[in-house]
């Protein structure tokens, strides 16, 4: 197996973009990758997008976004598992370099989410959870993590002012990271005051809907070490995916996410890492308990411990573990297929030193986590600088 | 929207409680599968899911969505019946759906889920009831 770099990074300002449609984000995020890695040629272009049918009525995508840059005759694939399909086009697209089926390889994400009402957005994300045993019965998505962190409290003491400690963290972030669709500091009582969505999730502890794209060009190490002479390189060091019962009826534990833990496992082995070896991470906070419990799930922090750790501040950037610099899905917001392909793209930045206000200060070894619906797939990537 | 076809199939589960028995392993499954997920058997027997049980995970729906607005808002559970078969069920008839706790104990009654608009379909099945 060959090793695998990441040549280029293409990020665009995210939020609710009513101007421009999917094809146009796509591209802005795609050529963008392309004149960061000083090329204007690949071999395999893969797409992370969750819905663009229920969306903007479109599917067949792949093919019209090779189009849309004038690649069409290139091979080009759309890869789909809910909110983690970004990074399973990274995935997708690692494994082509290192089995060497391609050399050059862009991975984009991307979903266009205001063209449909809050009604038929909420629908489309709906389609994530069992539609026979959850939908049916009228739960919702934030319904799902609410009941997570019912018996996550009740089985660790948990809080709502813990939960809101990871958003205001998030938003802290996110006022440094200029492609954020949220610039507007909050604090711990501003989540705690704000609506309540479901049980005990306030409108504060969810990430938004948003319109964005994100892409980074893959190469073989050995060729992009040619190509950037002494300069620092970011190598994809451990790649990890795996699954879960998507039913949360059907899960032993609902505090835990097995999805992560098995792909969190998975990459560690790969990458010849443990967790106490990461310096920054992005992981998928699309409710403030999902980041507590992906902490735990990834090993930075022992069962129970992630909400006492998120309110001491220990993951804010600065401290013990920096976790979402970027502001993560809560501040920077959540264009579910781009997620994925965005947190690699941070964590690349950071690890090349180019994060600026951000930047987490010697960080070497980094981690993404990206997770689809409830937690029935997620996804683990290392990087390294080399 | 769903088609009379797919709620149709859907019956045995929603108005029966109609499950399997693996006659390997003993698990029961809700709804049926061809193969068990525990021990991988391929022969089951009919069975049908106990009515009482205990809330193991609960939330209440503030912002609810289509088809359920006139609910909210509403209790809704991962509730564990007697023979350990988990389900996702509303839990009707709370004054304050805010109390229902992490072990109450409830029963499941037939109920109406919701209606496809004015000339769609009713959807019927199971909702808990706290004891």
């Amino acid at each position: 197996m060959r090793e695998v770099a990441i040549i280029g990074v293409g990020m665009i300002d995210w939020g609710e973009l009513w101007g421009k449609s999917l094809r146009e984000i796509w591209a802005e995020a795609a050529l963008a990758a392309l004149d960061d890695a000083g090329i204007d040629r690949v071999d395999l272009i893969t797409v992370g997008c969750m819905s663009p049918g229920l969306f903007v009525g479109q599917e067949h995508l792949a093919s019209l976004l090779a189009d849309e840059i004038g690649m069409a005759g290139v091979a080009s694939t759309r890869v789909e598992s809910a909110c983690a399909s970004g990074s399973l086009a990274f995935r997708a697209g690692f494994a082509e370099v290192a089995a060497g089926l391609s050399d050059l390889v862009l991975v984009t994400g991307v979903e266009k989410m205001t063209d449909v009402d809050g009604a038929d957005a909420t629908y489309a994300l709906g389609t994530a959870a069992d539609q026979e045993l959850e939908g049916f019965h009228g739960i919702t998505f934030p319904g799902l993590y609410a009941m997570m962190a019912r018996v996550h409290m009740a089985h660790h003491g948990t809080t709502s002012r813990q939960l809101a400690a990871v958003a205001a963290k998030n938003h802290a972030n996110g006022l440094l990271n200029p492609h954020a669709q949220y610039h507007m500091r909050v604090s711990i009582d501003d989540v705690l005051g704000s609506t309540m969505v479901a049980d005990p999730l306030h409108l504060l502890d969810c990430s938004p809907i948003t319109d964005g794209a994100a892409a980074v060009v893959l190469a073989p190490l050995d060729k992009a070490k040619d190509h950037v002479g002494n300069r620092t390189v970011v190598k994809v060091a451990g790649s990890g995916l795996a699954t879960d019962t998507i039913a949360l009826a059907n899960r032993e534990d609902l505090a835990r996410l097995r999805a992560v833990e098995l792909a969190a496992e998975r990459a560690y082995v790969m990458a010849g890492r443990r967790p106490s070896d990461i310096h920054v991470a992005e992981v998928h906070d699309c409710f403030t308990i999902a980041e507590i419990m992906a902490t735990e799930a990834l090993g930075f922090f022992e069962p129970g411990e992630g909400g006492p750790a998120a309110e001491r501040g220990l993951t804010a950037l600065g401290d013990r573990l920096p976790i979402n610099p970027s502001g993560g899905l809560k501040s920077k917001g959540h264009p579910v297929g781009a997620t994925g392909v965005a947190q690699i793209a941070e964590i690349t930045l950071q690890l090349l030193g180019k994060a600026g206000q951000r930047q987490v200060e010697g960080a070497r070894v980094g981690l993404t986590q990206n997770m689809g619906g409830s937690g029935g797939s997620s996804t683990v990537h290392i990087l390294e600088a080399v | 929207m769903e088609s009379p076809a797919r709620s149709w199939r859907s019956y045995p589960q929603r108005y029966r409680l109609e499950a399997a028995k693996c006659s390997g392993c003993g698990k029961v499954l809700f709804p049926p599968r061809l193969t068990c997920p525990n021990c991988h058997g391929r022969e089951f027997t009919q069975a049908t899911l106990p009515r009482d049980g205990r809330v193991v995970a609960p939330t209440v729906i503030h912002v609810p969505p289509q088809g359920f607005k006139e609910h909210a808002p509403y209790a809704i559970a991962v509730v564990e019946l007697k023979n350990g078969v988990r389900v996702m069920v509303q839990v009707a008839d709370m004054t304050d759906p805010g109390e229902l706790a992490v072990g109450d104990p409830v029963h499941l009654e037939f109920r109406r889920i919701r209606e496809d608009g004015e000339a769609g379909l009713i959807f019927y099945g199971h909702k808990a009831i706290r004891d």
